[in-house]
């Protein structure tokens, strides 16, 4: 049983499921985002509250943290197992020509960690009544948070770190699960290069918007 | 034309290695590298110095026996070549070829440029096979196989286990050259009926023997002398799926 819980093919394999989940949570949470862009408060706050108080998104909040964790530890332990794999380094550096964003899927993942961790405090935390504050209005909490320059470049460094990261992430959760195919494996290429560009360029532009124009 | 050659020098295992220079004067681009090399080593013996150590066999390009780190290229900087095969008009003179052995932990240094590839042989035994008395041969037209299959099959076999793709592989993986061996079993009816067996058992070494996984760069399929494609490690990783 720990051979198959513990390979690195299994490992991959949950990694990738639970980055897929990840990555599907993403246009919805942008959707809810882009409601901050109103000037009335009401619709932002109403599905903010939806999405705390619905039992369906509560099941699915606990799977979708559980999917954070899985793909979280499996990513450090077997990021730790390849540095181990490969302790000398070549001297001469490599000049092989790979998949750019790859090389530091780590590094990017990690970064995304931090930022998401500074989102608990301001947002997730406030709704367990960890950290004080008003969770029936994040709408004027989000619009305060976006009027501080310093958020705004966290923010936005984050979502280019995110862009990085799933450029290379979506495609290869495919390879990971098995499923390559000689017509649609090109066709979710494309597709996931238009996902890790277009959803972070939303997150990012509701931040630039709310800090420079309004 | 003439080259200066960096080339890690490392008495054993367990001692410190580093690279040492030697000039190399009049080498024809008709040479292969192996032959540069060897020319090197005359020079070495010449002058009363230990020989540099590499590994070869056929130097027709099959065996797998010559892999070094070239430049910072498995193989060196010629796409679907190995290093026996590489011609040094692809050089030019004045040029400066750092030369290192292939680093994984599975592949210790044994001397020089030469590392201990046994992992290879250690997966290929476990499950690189089909465990089955053949008797004599059959008729060819007695299973159909579908061209394509064959095809693909017979492409992912021409593996020859030089050790390029982990090599290549920031992780040090041996992923390309296991699904290799997966694919060209598991395409043919005579290697599904322990298809399953195969990929678990060959994982599970792989696995034991300290590569790392498979993080998708494609380095591996850059480097393959053999042009082996990644779609096996995605047949690899299918097949690994299904055999639970």
């Amino acid at each position: 049983m720990n051979k198959i819980l513990f390979s690195s093919v299994s490992m991959k394999f949950v990694m990738a499921l639970a980055g897929l989940f990840l990555l599907l949570f993403l246009p919805v949470h942008l959707a809810i985002n882009l409601m901050l862009l109103k000037n009335d408060p009401e619709p932002f706050n109403s599905a903010a509250g939806f999405m705390s108080s619905f039992p369906v998104i509560k099941v699915i909040e606990v799977i979708l943290f559980a999917a954070l964790l899985i793909h979280l530890f499996y990513g450090i332990y077997l990021q730790i197992r390849n540095w181990i794999a490969r302790p000398a380094r070549y001297t001469t550096g490599t000049r092989t020509k790979v998949s750019f964003f790859s090389k530091f899927m780590i590094w990017t993942g990690l970064s995304v960690l931090t930022f998401l961790i500074l989102h608990f405090f301001n947002f997730f935390f406030i709704k367990l009544g960890l950290v004080p504050g008003n969770p029936d209005d994040f709408y004027s909490h989000a619009h305060a948070l976006f009027k501080i320059p310093a958020y705004n470049y966290i923010y936005l460094a984050c979502f280019v770190l995110l862009g990085l990261h799933l450029f290379h992430a979506f495609s290869s959760a495919f390879q990971t699960l098995g499923l390559n195919h000689r017509i649609w494996t090109p066709v979710v290429k494309v597709f996931a290069r238009v996902w890790s560009i277009g959803i972070p360029a939303g997150f990012a532009l509701i931040s630039l918007t709310l800090w420079l124009f309004r | 034309m003439n080259l200066t050659l960096k080339i890690w020098r490392q008495k054993n295992a367990k001692a410190k290695g580093n690279f040492v220079t030697y000039k190399m004067e009049n080498v024809s681009p008709a040479m292969s590298f192996l032959e540069m090399l060897d020319a090197l080593n005359e020079k070495l013996v010449r002058e009363n110095e230990d020989p540099v150590a590499f590994d070869h066999d056929c130097r027709e390009g099959i065996c797998g026996s010559c892999g070094m780190y070239i430049n910072g290229h498995p193989h060196g900087p010629v796409p679907a070549v190995t290093t026996c095969h590489l011609s040094m008009r692809y050089f030019s003179d004045g040029d400066t070829i750092r030369i290192e052995p292939w680093r994984a932990r599975a592949f210790p240094v044994i001397k020089d440029l030469i590392v201990d590839r046994s992992a290879f042989d250690r997966i290929q035994s476990e499950g690189g096979f089909i465990s089955i008395n053949t008797g004599s041969a059959p008729e060819a037209n007695l299973i159909p196989v579908r061209k394509a299959d064959a095809d693909t099959a017979f492409d992912a076999s021409i593996c020859i286990g030089c050790g390029a793709c982990v090599a290549a592989c920031k992780n040090a993986s041996a992923m390309l050259f296991v699904s290799a061996r997966v694919s060209q079993y598991a395409l043919l009816p005579q290697g599904r009926t322990e298809a399953r067996e195969r990929v678990r058992a060959m994982v599970s070494i792989m696995d034991e023997l300290g590569f790392g996984s498979c993080s998708n760069t494609g380095a591996c399929e850059a480097e393959c002398p053999k042009e082996i494609k990644l779609t096996n490690i995605a047949r690899l990783n299918r097949e690994y799926h299904k055999a639970y």
